[in-house]
């Protein structure tokens, strides 16, 4: 296996970005993670990104935004119709097969220029479920009932987390849900899909984020810390929700598995949790304990940006590891209704 | 493990005839359903286009200028194409140029149903901007238009124009002797000078 890290990343979150369109507000992010490391397109092998055309509501929206990763002459390019993680996997992979160095990855939705609960629903079973257009906050509540009803966790231990979540994105100036509020204050919520409250359900932003991965001896000369992915896998569950147990998750369990987390301490983890109930599901997936900080960055409860919030959680877990924050990291991304789809990633620092 | 290990065997449940309940054994099988969707959206369309469709409400064309290369991109879309670099400054192009390219179509389209064949699409640089754009071209036999021909735009009544690029009708010749097309590498290449159109 070829050694490669995560030698820089850039990301914009805010609750909407009214004025500038999806490549507008790109274009800084995908030229100014290039600029911060002195390199130029000219150096890098292969761009590959993750959107969604049901979010922009517009069909190839990704190709606009091509643009802006200057395509002149012609690039080597790739994208997916998944979250910016699954763009990272995808580039990863390019690279272990010896064919390029280094890689620009980006990922990012304006969710706000439509109804993102009813949007969500589009990608359910489309005979059966998705003509019902259940809402993407009601197919978690189905999950989280049955994880209070089962005694997996309470709700008092969901305002823990949300509580939590709050403290920590006070400290991120991307997070758009920052005010503070204790476990009481949380008890004290109305639901809003019943035993859902506000501070359980995610944070919803637009922006994007863009990441730069490098190999070998080029990462070291690019970045005097590098995140070094040690491990990275990701799986899928049974999209029909009625075959799964969603009280837990078994993608998340193998992926984890499969990229060795449990091989050695993890000093943070950076989860992919939209829902509270899903980071008690991910926390418990991948076995990690007490000695963990979870969502340093406030995670999806602090701000939640479709299709790139995956990738920020590797940005964010990388960035810490570079900043000397800890010594290895998790980062996971997840995708599908219940965190169907988990992609996980074990990130070091030498 | 429920796993079957011999791949041609079949599973036990796919060995035998399907059978339906006898109420069911005559009915004719569906063959299509319909499950209509939609979802609303509120498009914005971001610092550039929000000015190029205010510049259509006056009868303006506006272009974007590559801060790298000076190229002047139109429609714009907020970033260069060429260079990948946000746009900051605007210009207005005008609103007559020439036909780089044009193709006759003799066959109907479902979705426009307004447009009678046989017609005229047309690449059409408007003088100012480095690259042109689909167009249709009237006012002429089809028979009759050329690359290189001189076109203006035929807007809407002045009463009837929105934030639309739908204000053009359509591009009608002028009249004024064609533009000499001598190098067709200039054609997609935006790099290239057009005869007397810039």
């Amino acid at each position: 296996m070829r050694d490669i890290a995560v030698v820089a990343s850039m990301q914009r979150q805010e609750p909407s970005i009214d004025n500038e369109s999806e490549v507008e507000y790109m274009v800084p992010l995908m030229h100014g993670v290039k600029e911060s490391i002195g390199i130029t397109q000219a150096d890098v092998g292969f761009t590959c990104s993750g959107s969604s055309d049901f979010i922009a509501g517009q069909a190839f929206s990704f190709v606009m935004t091509v643009d802006g990763a200057n395509p002149v002459p012609p690039i080597s390019e790739s994208h997916v119709e998944m979250d910016g993680a699954w763009a990272l996997y995808e580039a990863w992979v390019k690279m272990q097969m010896g064919e390029v160095d280094i890689a620009l990855i980006y990922g990012y939705s304006k969710s706000s220029g439509g109804s993102l609960r009813d949007v969500l629903a589009t990608q359910m079973d489309p005979y059966y479920v998705a003509p019902l257009w259940p809402d993407a906050f009601a197919i978690e509540a189905l999950a989280a009932r049955q994880m209070i009803e089962s005694g997996k966790v309470s709700l008092e231990r969901l305002a823990e987390v949300a509580s939590r979540s709050r403290e920590h994105a006070a400290n991120n100036p991307h997070a758009v849900r920052t005010a503070q509020k204790s476990v009481a204050d949380i008890m004290a919520e109305s639901p809003i899909m019943d035993p859902l409250r506000p501070s359980d359900i995610p944070a919803s932003a637009d922006g994007g984020c863009a990441l730069i991965l490098a190999a070998g001896d080029r990462a070291k000369e690019l970045c005097e810390r590098p995140a070094w992915i040690k491990g990275i896998d990701h799986r899928t569950d049974a999209h029909t929700l009625g075959v799964r147990d969603l009280t837990t998750s078994m993608s998340a369990r193998i992926a984890g598995e499969k990229a060795g987390v449990g091989n050695d301490k993890v000093d943070f983890a950076e989860l992919y949790a939209p829902f509270t109930t899903s980071e008690v599901l991910l926390t418990d997936a991948l076995g990690l304990g007490d000695d963990t900080v979870i969502n340093p960055s406030g995670g999806t409860l602090g701000a939640h940006t479709m299709m790139a919030s995956g990738l920020i959680r590797i940005a964010e877990a990388a960035q810490r590891i570079t900043n000397g924050d800890g010594d290895r990291a998790v980062a996971t991304a997840g995708s599908g209704p219940n965190l169907q789809q988990n992609l996980v990633c074990v990130l070091e620092g030498e | 493990m429920g796993y079957q290990q011999d791949p041609k065997v079949k599973p036990a449940g796919l060995s035998g005839e399907v059978s339906l309940p006898a109420a069911l054994a005559d009915v004719e099988l569906v063959q299509a359903v319909r499950t209509p969707a939609a979802i609303d959206y509120i498009a914005t369309p971001g610092a550039s286009l929000s000015a190029y469709l205010r510049g259509m409400k006056q009868k303006k064309i506006l272009g974007d200028v590559c801060p790298v290369t000076g190229q002047v991109f139109c429609p714009p879309r907020g970033v260069s194409p060429v260079s990948g670099q946000r746009t900051t400054e605007m210009v207005e192009v005008a609103d007559q140029g020439y036909v780089e390219s044009f193709n006759v179509t003799r066959l109907p389209i479902k979705s426009r149903p307004d447009l009678k064949p046989p017609y005229v699409s047309a690449w059409v640089v408007p003088d100012g901007s480095s690259t042109g754009s689909i167009a249709l071209v009237a006012g002429i036999e089809p028979e009759e238009v050329r690359m290189g021909m001189r076109v203006k735009a035929v807007w809407k009544p002045d009463d009837e124009l929105e934030e639309s690029a739908a204000n053009i009708l359509h591009w009608e010749p002028t009249g004024e002797p064609d533009v000499v097309l001598e190098d067709l590498r200039v054609i997609g290449n935006p790099d290239g000078t057009a005869g007397g159109a810039q």
